[in-house]
């Protein structure tokens, strides 16, 4: 059997563990754009930061690709797949063929259309490792940095630069950070955070009009820049799946076991658009324990063995500058705040399930909230009053609680 | 209170440099006297409220407390002691009985340290108990004076039923309801396992136990709490409680604050009721009456299981014994002035009866005299606290021997003597839910068979050294003891000689 | 393998497992010199309401969603133990958010602290099952 994976992330080393766990003996070949050794993708600002170094960043060990006998090749692009062939084309001409292909080629950095971009001295995407290793060699304690885009990957870059540059500016066309994992009110308690930390931030707020050095942005403000980092969000990359003919919307399409519309083709990671359980619906989910949970099934379904993922749902834990902000799931029906102290709890539930929830700093045992909401646990059959005070195990049924406590059941 | 008469029996000693402020003690007192101190933010202690069980002591993880004999001392006096005088102040702001629990602490003598055991030597050389066999099986139950055997010759088997047990050792009455649930299940458990019994007390047989009735004596007391036919027919034999070697002449006294919904159900009375059992057994005022007694349980139960009547050592046990043994009973239970007890007042605990040793020793000499000491067997308890103390009672001429303090001490019990307030720290004399956790049953009943078995590996080692094999043997072999440091009196009411002779 | 069993029926709530934990864990011989002063930082956590009271540990689960959803890799499942790399947690608290036993605790170090079952420690037997004085935290075989 021949496993081939296009891709060298979260889903790909999902995928590899998957196949190994059944079948030790079918050839495995990893086909990766990028030249490094398998890392992880998050842990880049803090590369940056100097919290983490190369070594300690991968995201397995060196032997990783020896010990499951996986062919690496690496600093290749695929540039087309065949699928009446079996095979896929790279870019130096050669030809891979394969039983079983996974496409895990993930998502790269939106580019918007703003006027003079191509003007700008220094631009700068901060999704890959050489993203990282460029800006650090650029970026200096004189440094005047401006972030577009204040989500995850913003926020990010702006805790890693923060300490060696001599300022960072932040600007999002949303009115509110994070917007798309926070709501409101937990989004100010992070602005008011950051801004006590001395950082400018300026929402509903875009440039428009870039120069090589400065931008005249859409509040009628200038500002001068020596670096402009673009951080407005991700594409997956479905081009050469769509091109062979599988059924995408904004991701690939695929199934509870990772299929595409093409036989033997599979996909998994931020490239699909997989089934979210909290909207019942596919959605493009770009997080690493979703990549590596679609890569795992992907991994299993193409050994022949049958598993099905139909768990994913909107997941982040983020830290940020000594914050930390835990959320899952959906922020819709009714809901229940708390807010004290720097710490912030949004409960959100509707047809006697937890839907989804919004933590900042006040995170202990997230994870009974995230498995109440992921096992559709029926709120009528716990104790919710307590639930809402903080999670707890102390809250579920004596019975199902002794079960989980001694093996008889898991979650 | 302006003027504080009593004044704290104990200090608390507490290493502050030692103490981690893990606040075990504070969430393990009962009688709330550690606490934390946030302004200080060290933790402290009421002496007032301790009563020296060592809950504390015995979790602390780093060994940071002890506790000793409050030093504030009134002007050395042997006849005022500072306890009389105490007493006096108690009851002069009460008007009330002074009451206590466990057994006499007074320092009468004690006669088990007083008796010494022979060893082989030369002639009649000792045994190897782990080489030979050394049985320590014993029966109770009425034994025939002459064997019958019919015309092939062969051995009439006409016995009364008997009560088998692997080693001599029973666990004695102690009630549910001044025990916990938790430690009854220990001892019934220990009991089952171990081959030999336990028994109810008086509260009577919780429906979860009757699962091991073949190794419970359930017991029939004056105030016939829990007793119903199936109580009867649940148990290997049946036992009259005619007196109690704690508090010899009156009853039972369990406060309606220790009568939880499940104690109540066990003891067919209402919650929250005081128990009192009446001093007399309103049904028997003569050994006619006892044989009544005795006869209709044995109807009642198809003559399958042994009677037995308990007594408590007083001046004519002797008397008195002689009687049960003419009343159908199977075995007699002797219980000394030094038994111990959920709750008694004070000066009947420590000033009625007397000692087991002096009461065994009579009874048994006088049963023999009288030619009837095959009608029933003997078994003696209040305060048997080493295997030597059994080999001393068996010699002496028991059949077997009682523990119930003993027991208690194996499951945990520190000898406060405060099982009457119902806040045992270590979850034995109580019946609050919060504190009865604190004796997990796997933990107790395993640490009764360690005990028991102990025991019974030091008979044996003792029976060895004195060249005996069996218990049998050993019964009423007073040639095996000898006396130190006793008086001529004591000595011909033991019926041993003095060391040397 | 051997499993942690925990037993609320038994559980006091005394919280002496999780001040042996820290003890064990914290690599000093002495315990007053390793936790006097100090807040501990035991790797189970103890769960407590009026009237009841139990452990939660990790229960090193056969198909762990923390080794999964581990954004660096540190945790990792060895001999039937999930085992955490501290050197490479970076605390992003990935794990926090999707261990459904709340067995996973955050740490000001940084790094996350979890159970590793005593495998470390040269001692065979966990510290909590040691220190337990009721027998409501086992070993058990499965």
């Amino acid at each position: 059997m021949r496993y081939v994976i296009i891709g060298n992330s979260a889903a790909a080393v999902g995928a590899i563990e998957g196949i190994r766990s059944k079948d030790k003996k079918g050839s495995i070949t990893v086909i990766s754009i990028e030249s490094h050794h398998t890392y992880s993708r998050p842990l880049i600002s803090y590369l940056v930061q100097g919290k983490t170094d190369r070594d300690k960043m991968k995201y397995r060990p060196d032997s990783f690709y020896e010990d499951n006998n996986v062919n690496a090749i690496l600093g290749r692009r695929v540039v087309k797949i065949i699928p009446d062939m079996s095979s896929v084309i790279l870019d130096d001409s050669s030809a891979v063929e394969y039983d079983k292909l996974l496409v895990a080629t993930g998502s790269s950095p939106f580019m918007p259309p703003i006027q003079g971009l191509n003007d700008v001295k220094r631009v700068h995407t901060f999704m890959t490792l050489d993203d990282a290793v460029n800006l650090l060699e650029i970026i200096n304690s004189q440094s005047r940095v401006l972030i577009l885009g204040a989500g995850l990957i913003g926020l990010k870059c702006l805790e890693a630069i923060s300490g060696k540059v001599a300022s960072v500016t932040v600007i999002d066309l949303a009115d509110q950070v994070l917007p798309s994992v926070l709501d409101k009110k937990s989004s100010q308690i992070v602005k008011e955070f950051l801004e006590k930390k001395n950082v400018d931030i300026r929402l509903s707020c875009s440039i428009k009009q870039a120069y090589e050095n400065s931008a005249l942005l859409t509040d009628g403000t200038q500002i001068s820049f020596d670096i402009l980092v673009m951080a407005v969000g991700v594409r997956p990359n479905i081009s050469i799946l769509k091109a062979a003919g599988a059924y995408a919307d904004r991701g690939i399409i695929v199934d509870h076991q990772q299929h595409t519309s093409i036989k033997d083709i599979y996909a998994a990671g931020d490239c699909t658009q997989g089934y979210d359980m909290s909207i019942e619906k596919n959605r493009v989910l770009a997080l690493l324990p979703n990549a590596y949970m679609q890569g795992y099934t992907a991994g299993l379904n193409m050994t022949g063995e049958e598993k099905t993922f139909d768990t994913g749902m909107p997941m982040n834990a983020l830290s940020l500058m000594g914050m930390h902000i835990l959320s899952a799931g959906v922020y819709e029906g009714e809901d229940y705040t708390e807010e004290k102290e720097g710490k912030y709890k949004k409960l959100f539930y509707s047809q006697d399930t937890l839907k989804g929830f919004i933590l900042v700093n006040d995170i202990d045992c997230a994870g009974i909230y995230t498995a109440m909401i992921r096992n559709k646990t029926p709120l009528s059959s716990v104790d919710f009053e307590l639930i809402k005070q903080k999670p707890s195990l102390c809250a579920l049924a004596k019975e199902r609680r002794s079960n989980l406590l001694n093996g008889k059941e898991t979650w | 209170m302006p003027i504080n008469y009593i004044f704290p029996q104990f200090e608390i000693l507490r290493d502050q440099t030692r103490c981690i402020k893990c606040r075990v003690c504070e969430k393990q007192c009962a009688n709330e006297v550690h606490r934390y101190d946030d302004d200080y933010k060290i933790m402290i202690a009421d002496e007032s409220k301790c009563v020296n069980c060592h809950r504390c002591v015995a979790l602390c993880p780093t060994s940071a407390l002890r506790i000793i004999k409050n030093p504030h001392s009134f002007r050395e006096n042997s006849n005022w002691t500072s306890d009389t005088i105490t007493d006096i102040y108690k009851q002069a702001s009460t008007a009330g009985v002074l009451l206590s629990s466990m057994g006499n602490p007074m320092s009468y003598p004690v006669y088990w340290d007083k008796l010494l055991i022979n060893a082989s030597q030369v002639t009649n050389p000792s045994i190897d108990p782990l080489r030979e066999p050394m049985e320590t099986k014993t029966f109770l139950g009425a034994k025939k004076h002459v064997i019958k055997r019919d015309d092939k010759g062969n051995i009439i088997s006409n016995l009364s039923p008997q009560l088998e047990l692997s080693t001599p050792i029973m666990f004695s009455a102690m009630s549910y309801g001044s025990l916990s649930y938790n430690a009854h299940e220990s001892l019934a458990r220990a009991a089952k396992n171990l081959g030999i019994l336990y028994n109810t007390g008086e509260g009577g047989l919780h429906e979860d136990f009757y699962q091991y009735g073949s190794n419970t004596i359930v017991q029939v007391a004056s105030g016939r709490f829990g007793v119903h036919k199936d109580y009867l027919n649940a148990g290997a034999a049946v036992e009259i409680k005619m007196g109690q070697g704690a508090k010899p002449g009156i009853g039972g006294h369990l406060p309606g604050a220790k009568i939880t919904e499940d104690v109540s159900k066990t003891r067919m009375i209402p919650i929250g009721t005081d128990a009192i059992s009446p001093a007399p057994h309103h049904d028997i005022y003569s050994i006619e009456d006892l044989n009544q007694l005795v006869m209709s349980l044995k109807n009642a139960t198809g003559f399958r299981k042994p009677v037995i009547v308990k007594i408590a050592a007083v001046h004519n046990v002797a008397a008195i014994a002689s009687g049960i043994a003419r009343s159908g009973a199977d075995i007699i239970a002797i219980d000394g002035f030094r038994g111990g007890t959920g709750a008694a007042p004070i000066r009947i605990r420590d000033n009625v009866g007397i000692p087991i040793e002096l009461a065994l020793a009579a009874v048994d000499t006088r049963l023999r005299n009288e030619g009837i000491r095959d009608n029933v067997s003997l078994v003696v308890g209040g305060s048997i606290r080493s295997s030597a103390d059994i080999v001393k009672a068996i010699a002496l001429g028991a059949d077997a021997v009682y523990i119930a303090t003993a027991a208690l001490l194996a499951l945990g019990c520190h000898l406060c003597r405060t099982c009457y307030s119902g806040k045992c720290n270590w979850g034995i004399a109580t019946q609050r839910e919060d504190l009865v956790k604190r004796l997990n049953p796997e933990v107790g009943y395993q640490r009764l068979i360690n005990l028991i078995t102990a025991w019974t590996h030091e008979i044996k080692e003792m029976m060895g050294g004195m060249g005996i094999n069996s218990i049998e043997a050993l019964k009423g072999n007073r040639f095996m003891l000898r006396g130190i440091g006793l008086n001529q009196k004591e000595l011909d009411i033991l019926g041993v000689r003095h060391a040397g002779e | 393998m051997k499993k942690i069993k925990v037993n609320e029926k038994w559980c006091l709530g005394c919280h002496l497992c999780e001040y042996y934990c820290a003890f064990a864990n914290s690599g000093i011989q002495d315990m007053v010199k390793a936790l006097k002063d100090m807040q501990i930082k035991p790797r189970l956590r103890i769960e407590q309401n009026d009237k009841i009271s139990f452990a939660v540990s990790c229960r090193h689960c056969e198909d762990p969603i923390c080794v999964k959803s581990c954004i660096s890799g540190a945790l990792t499942i060895k001999d039937h133990v999930v085992c955490i790399d501290k050197q490479r947690c970076i605390g992003c608290y990935t794990c926090v958010l999707v261990c459904p036993y709340g067995a996973v605790l955050p740490s000001e170090e940084g790094a996350v602290r979890k159970c590793e079952l005593c495998t470390s420690r040269s001692d065979s037997k966990p510290a909590c099952v040691q220190g337990c004085p009721n027998k409501a935290i086992e070993l058990v075989e499965v």
